[in-house]
């Protein structure tokens, strides 16, 4: 019995990994594509869950859902033409102050418009209640998010791996100077990166609203987690974030399982043993400073 | 590049070193005429939420204290920050002290920082009202002679839902499960949740201590649901609770959830269809009293929402405060504590009037139980909840259900 019960916090760490996923995947895309760690990704994910709170009065849940990551992507069209163009080629330490300054705005604008005191809402009744499947007991919205996550996993890989747009992505992340040669303005996907990276932020925001407390600082308490999987990962490695989400999220079970106060540390302890081994993290590039 | 002399240096310098002499004394003068109150309160963290409500409520409350010609014919000079933690929270007690010549300071609702800020006020020997703070501890092991308490403690809040439950039959013989804050508010709440259920015959099965930035409680549900308990009760606090709430709807257990501390804020945060079962709270919107109702119309009318219980305490704080300070015509720590030590009876907006019991400095006052409105009879999203009769009943001594000196013993030093 308590194999069983071990076996079903593990698997709940692999659909709370593919909510951390949705986060941390944009991140990482991000960085591999414009070289930026963007401090303000967790804004978006605010925006996320503050839009769709907004939406899903007059719209219902599945519209909320669908249309506040477009709402965001728009943002993310600012965001990119306005503040990140001009630090593709800067010093990295200035990108990091401007994503945080406007992390730090981004987060005061939300508690000017909605105020300090947290948003509500409520996951529709077709998803409430938990589903047996053998022994296992799962949450019906939490499926509903893994599956959702699988999806956009599966879409954002074929995009990047199986259509023109991705190879140019691709080549423009490994060597930006050939692509320019060829003529191609690596900047519309740039754009294009940011929108898909800031919207599935989102996603995540929208969807862990009606679950989580909604307040002005959430974008930056996810952060935290969000880099502790990229940097497991291995910054820029598509696969890399996502085994590290999912071993993460597993971790984490494991550690509240057997030992709970130790819960919330296991991804840090997780992320140190890993930084020691492999500073590069788990399918990094390899750094030539520390390797 | 302008370029000056030195001569044109040297005279600017004393102009503004002259202006400076002369100019001082007519800011001195300003600030005397000005009596400066600290305030302090979490406005980020997993108590932000509702330490925004302390703030609203504290400066409507300062705002209509000068507006009716201040403290002693001073205007109040209020300053109301973020507290972060305990010790940000002890280190901006300290500058307010002794930077910014606070004559006294109040708030908190976390009790590791006013645990923190009592020691501030004892060294400094100026009075600290601390307004939302919870744990038993500050009243008993830790109290000190500056400092009082406006809040229920965590024994009154667990005897005023434990009363309910025993009402509905869920309390004698039956087994419960808790997850409590991994803070010393928790760690305290749960002493005085073992003891209520010692003494009703029920059996403590499991508890998960949870640390304060814990957002995803699904492992712990699980530990939950294997335990199978009778009814699951929430020892948390702040968006802890609004997120367990959340997540315990989510996944639909059949056990039910109650809990030994909820704050209106965070029932608002959780959303109607969400909150369910039993709790405490030390005041309502909904209370009908003539004092209340003026208070939630005149923050209704000015912040277009209405008050949650700690604007209330912060509130009505502020005016006890201030009455004090008018009736001893003294800001001096000890008038002031010796003012409040008299037991005085104060209207604050509840059928009993309160006091502050000499030996512990706890306002003594009505708690109630509280459960959910149907969400198709609630007005509108701040009214969802049903006040329980006030605890203790009618009949019954206030302090009946506080703790004893025996149970919570203070020993304060002269």
């Amino acid at each position: 019995m308590q194999f069983e019960f071990l076996l079903e916090q593990v698997v709940n760490g692999l659909v709370l990994g593919g909510y951390y996923l949705l986060i941390a995947l944009g991140l990482s895309l991000i960085f591999s594509v414009g070289g930026i760690v963007n401090l303000a990704h967790g804004a978006f994910y605010a925006l996320g869950a503050y839009v769709f709170v907004e939406l899903v009065k007059y719209t219902g849940f599945g519209a909320a859902v669908a249309m506040s990551p477009l709402v965001v992507a728009l943002l993310g069209i600012l965001f990119e033409r306005f503040i990140l163009r001009r630090f593709y080629t800067a010093d990295p330490i200035l990108s990091l102050l401007v994503t945080f300054g406007l992390a730090m705005v981004a987060e005061q604008a939300i508690r000017m418009i909605w105020g300090a005191a947290p948003v509500s809402a409520e996951i529709p009744q077709t998803f409430r209640g938990s589903i047996f499947v053998g022994d296992f007991l799962f949450s019906r919205y939490r499926l509903l998010i893994l599956a959702v996550v699988a999806a956009v996993l599966v879409g954002v890989w074929l995009l990047l791996h199986k259509t023109s747009f991705g190879r140019v992505v691709r080549a423009g992340i490994q060597r930006p100077d050939m692509v320019a040669a060829l003529g191609i303005r690596l900047q519309p996907y740039m754009t294009a990166i940011v929108m898909l990276g800031v919207g599935m932020a989102a996603l995540g925001g929208a969807f862990f609203a009606p679950i989580t407390t909604v307040h002005p600082a959430m974008g930056a308490d996810i952060m935290t987690v969000a880099f502790v999987v990229v940097v497991i990962g291995g910054l820029g490695s598509f696969w890399g974030v996502v085994i590290a989400a999912l071993l993460v999220g597993v971790v984490r079970g494991i550690a509240i399982h057997f030992e709970p106060a130790a819960g919330e540390a296991s991804i840090y302890i997780l992320m140190f043993l890993v930084l020691l081994v492999r500073p590069r993290g788990l399918l990094g590039e390899r750094i030539e400073k520390f390797e | 590049m302008t370029r000056y002399s030195r001569r044109t240096l040297l005279k600017a310098g004393a102009a503004f070193a002259g202006a400076s002499a002369i100019g001082s004394p007519t800011i001195l003068s300003a600030q005397a005429a000005r009596i400066k109150i600290g305030h302090l309160v979490p406005l980020t963290g997993f108590l932000g939420a509702i330490g925004s409500y302390a703030q609203l409520g504290v400066k409507m409350a300062a705002e209509e204290i000068n507006a009716s010609g201040g403290i002693m014919g001073k205007q109040i000079d209020l300053m109301s920050e973020d507290s972060v933690n305990p010790a940000t929270a002890s280190t901006k007690a300290q500058r307010m002290i002794e930077q910014d010549g606070a004559v006294l300071l109040f708030g908190e609702i976390s009790s590791a920082s006013s645990l923190t800020i009592m020691q501030v006020a004892e060294r400094n020997k100026k009075v600290f009202f601390s307004t939302g703070a919870r744990s038993d501890a500050l009243r008993g092991k830790n109290c000190n002679k500056y400092s009082f308490h406006c809040d229920i403690p965590n024994t009154v809040m667990v005897n005023a839902v434990g009363t309910a439950l025993g009402q509905k039959g869920m309390v004698k013989g039956k087994k419960f499960f808790t997850l409590t804050a991994d803070y010393i508010f928790g760690h305290d709440l749960l002493k005085a949740a073992k003891a209520f259920f010692g003494s009703h015959d029920a059996t403590l099965i499991g508890d998960e201590l949870i640390a304060t930035d814990v957002t995803d409680f699904s492992p712990y549900l699980l530990k939950v649901r294997q335990a199978k308990p009778d009814v699951v009760c929430c020892n948390l606090a702040g968006n802890q609770v609004t997120n367990l709430v959340k997540q315990y709807a989510e996944f639909g257990f059949p056990y039910p959830l109650v809990g030994f501390n909820l704050n209106t804020g965070d029932a608002w945060a959780a959303g109607a269809g969400n909150l369910g079962g039993t709790w405490p709270t030390v005041w309502y919107h909904t209370l009908e009293n003539p004092t209340s109702k003026a208070f939630v119309a005149a923050f209704t009318k000015k912040y277009g929402k209405p008050p949650e219980n700690h604007a209330w305490i912060d509130y009505v704080t502020m005016k006890l405060l201030a009455e004090a300070i008018n009736t001893t015509k003294s800001t001096d720590s000890g008038e002031l504590i010796a003012h409040f030590e008299k037991q005085s009876q104060f209207d604050i907006g509840k059928a009993r009037k309160a006091y502050f019991r000499t030996w512990d400095h706890q306002l003594v006052q009505e708690a109630y139980p509280f459960t959910v409105k149907p969400k198709d009879q609630m007005k509108d999203q701040w009214d969802m909840l049903v006040l329980g009769d006030p605890v203790p009943a009618a009949n019954d001594p206030l302090e009946s259900i506080y703790p004893t000196k025996e149970q919570n013993p203070c020993e304060m030093k002269a």
